[in-house]
């Protein structure tokens, strides 16, 4: 579970908040647009050590069938993941335009 | 039961009967009592509630503020160097649109250093958001606090709720006040609830920033609790009534003012002797008045300019001074008048700053002066005869 | 391959979606430690990066409850809510606070030291990327001597700031508070073993966590995790615990790695000359016999 991308994305003057509270996790924009660079997963050496998962500072990684997966919606391309893989199994590339 | 008590201790008394649940208060002369008090209440068990030592008005206002946002009934309790130094959490909790009371004793701000009563710190933080009332007896300052959660918890209002109490004159002079029954006040202030809290089942944001887009509108909602606060006080009074038989007159007091050629429009302890004057004065065939303003927030625009209508011409007596300028509720009242097209002689009189006091020749003065006509802004006890 | 850490904590994000730079180190220790407490941790946060990045409405990016506290307030809104919930008979929530280090050694000692002294049930987290990086990068009380700051620049007659980091791990530890820490997110494992520990003990707790800003400090955004390890591993920083009146060292290095070569990556010190890394590195060797004593190594 980790907050996610709502359908409604603006609000009228009824629907803003009579006060500053509102539902926990609630997120209209993605981060993707920052990245110059990305990650890429080589699932073939990837072993699921798990490294990158925890030192990633937005939390995109999650391991899916013991490999590591990103989520390309909100990484930032910062390249922590493929200096913390100690074998290697994360490249990053230029980011297609 | 009926008791001598102080403003102080009358106030405290009100908020027993309210049942806090968080408390956080900081030392300072003449609000010491009220927070004394308090603490006694929660070691002899009488009052359930956390008792916070903070180590400052900022951080007492801010722990009402986490307390408020965790869905407790939460009070805090200063005055003058400490009000100024909690004002950004003032800002914060009205925001918020957290409903936390917290007692002013209204005090003389530094320099010169000051512990008496004037009302410079409130009136500075007029603009702080939130409801301010002014107290004039001890009675009106426990009736207040009772009523003050009552109004402040209002779905419609959800804003704090500053009452003040005259530094010294009201916070320590005593008076015979009738405390209300526990089974009572328990009937006419139910537990506090609200969504606007941390909820540990559906996990809330709180305090978010708004940029350009939005914040317009959470600014104009809060402006709209603090006016809604206008017909929640009118009824919570009724429903006080009903309940312990007092009566309160809504955001001002009117005192004959139905027939009076001259009125003084004044707030807090003062207005007593207002009253005798204007009593003494019409006897003298001068028709004087009083209207003693309760609220400064929401203020009462239209209720002012109907009891100044008819009016020769009135003065505005205050315990204040917007430097450079005149005093604030002076030009609070000034503008009620314009805006409902009242087109009388006004008159400004600056007294009681840093608890100088206000003798009934002075009041009497002012009442004869103003039929006559006299300086737009009057400083009492500075130049003409009264210098001293 | 099972990693012990990961398996230690939560697999749920709480911190996710946030506007921080690339490579954020505060990002990343917030992450972790809400990781650890889970859906009932109740995160005050001041005025500051990580408020600045995650609470803009309607971006909201915290999945637990949270709130943004004033600059000065973060331990005071923090005994509030702590209160607050435990008021309405609340039991199973963890009050935890994350400050930068202006927040925590400039505007807000007073109010966390108001909390240690009474003891609240809190968690407070200071993660100190030494400066004021939300409003561009000022000096703070924890900005380290030598660094080139917007507020401390490096001319041909002053070289930066001219005054060491306040010590805010002795000064918690002197309240004599249940538990204290220092961490660093480039060891990782150790930091989340502290807030394990903390989320254990009644009381106040307060855990000091070196959070590289690549922005403020002048390293590439993938280099955050290493350089808060070679802070570590040069002797600058060190890693240690303050628990039952007793403090102590949770990572002992035999030999420090070169502190000219932490120093000379960063853009923040570049300017530093011979003279200025000896003083640094002199300093470095006073606190560590300082260590040696207070710890009783």
């Amino acid at each position: 579970m980790r907050p996610y991308v709502r359908e409604k994305k603006s609000f009228t003057f009824d629907e803003v908040p009579e006060n500053t509270s509102f539902e926990a996790g609630y997120l209209t924009t993605v981060n993707s647009g920052w990245r110059s660079i990305r990650p890429v997963i080589d699932a073939a050496k990837c072993v699921g050590c798990e490294q990158c998962y925890l030192y990633c500072p937005d939390g995109v990684i999650s391991i899916k069938d013991d490999k590591a997966a990103i989520d390309y919606d909100f990484c930032k391309g910062c390249g922590i993941c493929a200096k913390i893989c100690r074998i290697g199994a994360i490249g990053m590339e230029a980011e297609r335009k | 039961m009926r008791k001598f008590l102080s403003g102080n201790e009358a106030f405290a008394e009100g908020i027993r009967l309210a049942r806090p649940q968080v408390i956080s208060a900081y030392p300072i002369t003449p609000q010491t009592i009220v927070v004394e008090c308090l603490s006694e209440m929660v070691e002899d068990g009488s009052l359930s509630a956390e008792y916070v030592h903070v180590e400052s008005e900022h951080s007492a206002m801010s722990c009402a503020i986490g307390a408020s946002a965790a869905g407790a009934r939460a009070f805090t309790a200063t005055s003058s160097q400490g009000l100024l130094y909690m004002a950004e959490c003032l800002y914060y909790a009205s925001g918020g649109r957290f409903p936390i009371v917290m007692m002013n004793a209204d005090r003389s701000t530094a320099l010169p250093w000051n512990i008496y009563g004037d009302q410079r710190d409130s009136l500075s933080q007029l603009d702080s958001g939130g409801i301010q009332a002014y107290a004039e007896n001890a009675q009106e300052a426990l009736d207040l606090a009772l009523m003050s959660y009552k109004i402040a918890e209002n779905k419609k209002v959800s804003t704090p709720y500053m009452a003040n109490l005259d530094g010294f004159v009201l916070t320590h002079t005593y008076e015979t006040v009738d405390i209300p029954e526990r089974e009572q006040a328990d009937r006419f202030l139910p537990p506090y609830e609200t969504e606007n809290r941390i909820d540990l089942e559906n996990p809330r944001n709180m305090a978010f920033s708004a940029g350009p887009d939005t914040n317009y509108i959470f600014k104009y909602k809060e402006h709209e609790g603090v006016l809604a606060a206008r017909e929640v006080i009118t009824e919570t009074e009724k429903e006080f009534a009903e309940i312990f038989g007092r009566k309160y007159t809504g955001l001002i007091e009117n005192y004959r003012t139905d027939d009076a050629d001259y009125i003084i429009v004044t707030l807090g302890s003062i207005a007593g002797l207002c009253r005798e004057t204007a009593d003494k004065l019409r006897e003298q065939g001068i028709k004087g008045g009083v209207v003693r303003i309760r609220y400064m927030r929401p203020f009462p625009n239209e209720e002012i300019a109907a009891s100044l209508r008819n009016v020769k011409a009135y003065a505005v007596l205050e315990k204040d001074i917007s430097f450079g300028n005149e005093g604030t509720v002076f030009t609070n009242v000034n503008s009620a008048l314009k805006k409902a097209g009242v087109n009388v002689n006004g008159y400004n009189y600056i007294g009681g700053l840093g608890g100088r006091n206000i003798s009934a020749s002075d009041i009497e003065k002012i009442y004869r002066d103003i039929a006559n006509g006299t300086e737009s802004v009057n400083f009492i006890g500075i130049g003409g005869e009264d210098i001293g | 391959m099972a990693n012990k850490t990961a398996e230690s904590i939560s697999r749920d994000e709480y911190f996710y979606g946030h506007k921080a730079c690339a490579g954020c180190g505060g990002s990343l220790a917030v992450r972790a430690a809400l990781k650890v407490l889970g859906q009932n941790a109740v995160s005050v946060l001041p005025a500051g990066c990580m408020s600045a990045v995650g609470f803009n409405f309607p971006q909201l990016c915290f999945s637990n409850n949270s709130i943004i506290s004033t600059f000065a307030g973060t331990a005071s809104m923090l005994t509030g809510v702590e209160a607050g919930l435990r008021a309405r008979g609340y039991k199973d929530f963890t009050a935890v606070g994350f400050a930068g280090d202006g927040g925590t050694a400039d505007i807000g000692i007073q109010a966390l030291s108001g909390a240690i002294d009474r003891n609240d049930n809190i968690i407070y987290i200071c993660y100190d990327n030494e400066a004021y990086m939300n409003t561009g990068i000022q000096k703070s009380g924890l900005t380290p001597f030598g660094a080139k700051t917007t507020t401390t620049p490096a001319g041909a007659n002053i070289h930066g700031n001219i005054r060491p980091k306040k010590n805010m791990f002795e000064i918690a530890a002197a309240h004599d508070i249940p538990y204290a820490a220092t961490a660093s997110v480039g060891y990782l494992p150790d930091f989340i073993a502290k807030v394990q520990k903390a989320s254990k003990i009644e009381g106040t707790k307060y855990i000091h966590v070196i959070a590289p800003c690549p922005t403020g400090w002048g390293v590439a955004p993938d280099e955050t995790v290493e350089i808060a390890k070679e802070v570590v591993d040069c002797g600058l920083w060190y890693l240690a615990e303050y628990e039952d009146g007793e403090f102590r060292l949770n990572h002992n290095p035999k030999e420090f790695t070169s502190v000219e070569a932490y120093l000379k990556k960063q853009g923040r010190f570049r300017h530093l000359t011979d003279d200025d890394i000896q003083i640094i590195t002199a300093s470095r060797d006073k606190k560590w016999e300082h260590i040696e004593k207070t710890f009783q190594l």
